[in-house]
């Protein structure tokens, strides 16, 4: 334990998030079976798993650098870049596909002049697609700024994230 | 006390407190009806009936999914039976000074239909009914008996003898037999430990029935793995659950602590030396994670990419060591099974295929949502009794079961009975319960190249069967849905199809083709549209190949 305690590297700053993510080593007892626990609590706290971060949890779990960053880039859930300020996130399951939920996406694309799993060029919009969040009653659907929305056309859509704008500038 | 007479007097008093309430108002708090705002009905109710001074006599609670899932927000009046759907802010006021009177007609969504009528519920016999974030609601309604049954009155052999009697077969996909599947762990050599994995990652995109059986009654799975724990002699499980469920896993972790403070979770659970542990592991978005031996990986920390079986879990699992791994339905179905016995489930469905079945119903249909039924119901009576039927008056073209690994089940076939034989016989699956209802305005080519596509996404990469074969079948059928296909085109997509399903390393490119190769079997003339220059004879097309 104290070999551990001298090679365990010292937090990237005095962010008060490094504590939160040191915390959860800790409880996994720093085992290198813990790391996609860990990464969890880093994009939860930080929204994105940056260069920092990936160097951070590999001193700590003591696994290389390249295996913590190929092990983050597999998962889809992982983003390796900041969100922007808003997300939009189109459900393609199914259900939702079945209801046009293509149609909804390439409206936000279009409108917004974003690719999907992009973010527009002034960090505004995210514009993400997922497989089913379970509200295929509703379908199509998607989760605007984290509140889910059903039974859209693409006018709602739009309408949503707009809205969506004007709330955050007031 | 011992803990079946602890959980005796919890029933007791739990019943005594809820007889001096005249009126239970139940309402919805899964995923489904919470995207509707279901929590700020229940906050709107609750304030009304504290308004109007009824609070000692009427109980609102949140409940789990109660099915009719587009009607959200759900309200169910326990005592009259009434079910509200659509429910608003406003509405509420009229509903709780109703109590007394005749109930708030527009709202009324029947209950005698067949939607109801015809469903059997075991898995979700408590969805809807209890709190899902209350253990005593659980054990009041008969929850952790199994358990302590299992504990003290039989072996372990015993136990699994009596999931063998049961017929039960695994609910995940691939239904393989869960009592031979016990019955291998348990045998299983071990010097160390052996793990029990419940497999919640629901992979299927448009599927949500593992999802509604977390939030509305999660001890039910933390029963069946300990259960399934004792069995098998494991003292440690894993649930490993998709991080996109953020609500099951919340009500999972409530669970997990609820329970341990019960004491039906921990050390020595009921006084005898059996322990049992549970953890939950998240997931981070690969479908591939769903396959067996891709999970344990992904618990071990590392990409979840599939290896070759044998070794086979149940021999060499988790850390190597022997590993029972079983899907949220399967083990939502274990404590019905230990307190009514083997034969009682056995005595439910078809010959092979017992017990029954939830389905998470949608797409083109009148009635979507969650449904139960026996095995054995054909396709007919669940898409047009159950489900009410094509909405907007547009005709039955094809119901999708199975999710990427399955098929597109045509017209002709709408009086199969839903088996895991009869599904495979017409060229789809089981698969874990999503159906997906399309009427006349989709295309089966597009049909198949979405399932294409989300194989191609999910694709692991690990062999070239899988990882070049589904990126060429897309291209291919790219160029069918854009209409510059050519006769040749077809032809190579078939052999693809034959190609990756046979030289795949694991089931998620060993089924992929499955969507193509049915809708090619009963939509031919679709693919044969999309080649351009419009309908070759079939001969012609036939000769390419
Ligand atoms: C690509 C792929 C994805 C799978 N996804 C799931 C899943 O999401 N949930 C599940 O329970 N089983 C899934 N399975 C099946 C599991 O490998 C395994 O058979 C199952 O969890 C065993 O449990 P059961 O016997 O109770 O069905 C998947 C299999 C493959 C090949
Ligand atoms: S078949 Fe596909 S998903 Fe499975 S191991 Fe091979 S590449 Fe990976
Ligand atoms: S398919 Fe979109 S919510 Fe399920
Ligand atoms: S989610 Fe509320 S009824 Fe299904």
């Amino acid at each position: 334990m104290s070999a551990n305690l001298k090679t365990k590297p010292a937090l990237p700053s005095a962010d008060k998030r490094w504590k939160i993510v040191d915390a959860t080593m800790r409880r996994h007892g720093y085992r290198s079976d813990s790391l996609i626990e860990v990464l969890h609590t880093v994009q939860e706290a930080f929204g994105y798993l940056d260069e920092v971060a990936m160097k951070f949890v590999a001193g700590s779990l003591r696994i290389p650098p390249s295996k913590v960053y190929g092990v983050a880039s597999f998962y889809q859930f992982f983003t390796l870049r900041p969100p922007g300020r808003r997300t939009c996130v189109v459900c393609m399951g199914t259900a939702c596909y079945i209801k046009g939920a293509a149609n909804l996406l390439a409206a936000v694309a279009e409108h917004y002049n974003v690719k999907p799993g992009e973010t527009t060029a002034d960090g505004e919009l995210s514009l993400i697609t997922a497989r089913c969040f379970g509200s295929c009653g509703l379908a199509p659907a998607a989760v605007i700024d984290g509140n889910v929305a059903g039974k859209l056309n693409v006018a709602d859509m739009l309408e949503r994230i707009k809205e969506g704008a004007q709330n955050d500038a007031a | 006390m011992t803990l079946l007479e602890d959980l005796q007097h919890i029933t007791e008093e739990e019943e005594e407190k809820d007889s001096k309430f005249k009126y239970h108002i139940n309402i919805c708090v899964a995923a489904g009806c919470l995207s509707s705002q279901s929590d700020v009905i229940k906050k709107t109710l609750q304030d009304e009936v504290n308004k109007c001074g009824l609070a000692e006599v009427c109980k609102v609670k949140g409940v789990g999914c109660m099915g009719p899932c587009s009607g959200g927000p759900v309200v169910a009046l326990a005592e009259s039976g009434v079910l509200y759907e659509h429910v608003k802010v406003e509405d509420c006021a009229e509903i709780v000074k109703s109590l007394e009177g005749k109930p708030v007609e527009r709202l009324v969504q029947s209950t005698d239909t067949p939607f109801f009528k015809r469903q059997v519920k075991i898995v979700l016999e408590n969805c809807g009914k209890i709190d899902p974030e209350s253990i005593t609601d659980y054990i009041a309604a008969g929850g952790y008996r199994a358990l302590t049954h299992a504990l003290a009155e039989m072996t372990p052999v015993e136990v699994v003898e009596e999931v063998k009697k049961s017929g039960l077969r695994g609910r995940g996909g691939a239904g393989y037999p869960t009592g031979l599947k016990w019955s291998t762990v348990a045998k299983a050599q071990s010097s160390g430990r052996k793990f029990v994995v419940c497999n919640a990652d629901e992979g299927d995109p448009g599927a949500f029935m593992d999802r509604s059986v977390l939030e509305s009654d999660p001890h039910r799975v933390l029963e069946g793995m300990a259960i399934a724990g004792y069995a098998v002699a494991a003292d440690m499980g894993y649930v490993y659950v998709r991080a996109e469920y953020p609500l099951a896993i919340k009500r999972l972790k409530t669970a997990i602590k609820q329970a341990e403070q019960q004491g039906v979770l921990g050390n020595d659970i009921c006084g005898t030396n059996f322990s049992f542990h549970v953890e939950i592991r998240l997931g981070a978005g690969a479908f591939v994670c769903g396959e067996e031996t891709a999970l344990l990986a992904s618990i071990e920390g590392n990409r979840g990419q599939p290896r070759p079986r044998p070794p086979f879990p149940a021999i060499k699992g988790l850390w190597d060591r022997p590993t029972l791994i079983n899907n949220v339905e399967t083990f939502g179905n274990i404590a019905p099974i230990i307190r009514n016995g083997g034969e009682w489930f056995a005595g439910i469905g078809t010959e092979k295929s017992k017990g029954t079945k939830v389905f998470a119903l949608a797409g083109k249909v009148q009635n979507t949502g969650l449904i139960e039924v026996p095995m054995g119901v054909t396709l007919r009576e669940i898409v047009f009794d159950i489900g009410g039927g094509i909405p907007d008056g547009r005709s039955y073209k094809a119901v999708q079961t199975g999710g990427p690994s399955g098929g597109c089940i045509p017209a002709e076939h709408l009086d199969l009975p839903v088996d895991y034989e009869s599904l495979a016989r017409v060229g789809s699956i089981m698969g874990s319960g999503g159906m997906i209802v399309m009427d006349d305005t989709s295309n089966m080519v597009d049909v198949a190249k979405f399932f294409m596509e989300f194989c191609m996404t999910e694709s692991c990469g690990k062999c070239v069967p899988c990882r070049v074969g589904t990126a060429q079948m897309y291209d291919l059928l790219t160029k069918m849905t854009e209409k510059r296909a050519t006769p040749r085109d077809l032809a190579l997509l078939e052999e693809l199809c034959e190609v990756v399903k046979n030289t795949s390393l694991c089931g998620l490119g060993q089924t992929a083709p499955n969507p193509v190769l049915s809708t090619l079997e009963y939509f031919r003339h679709e693919y044969y549209e999309a080649i351009t220059g419009g309908i070759p004879a079939g001969p012609a097309v036939e000769a390419v190949s």
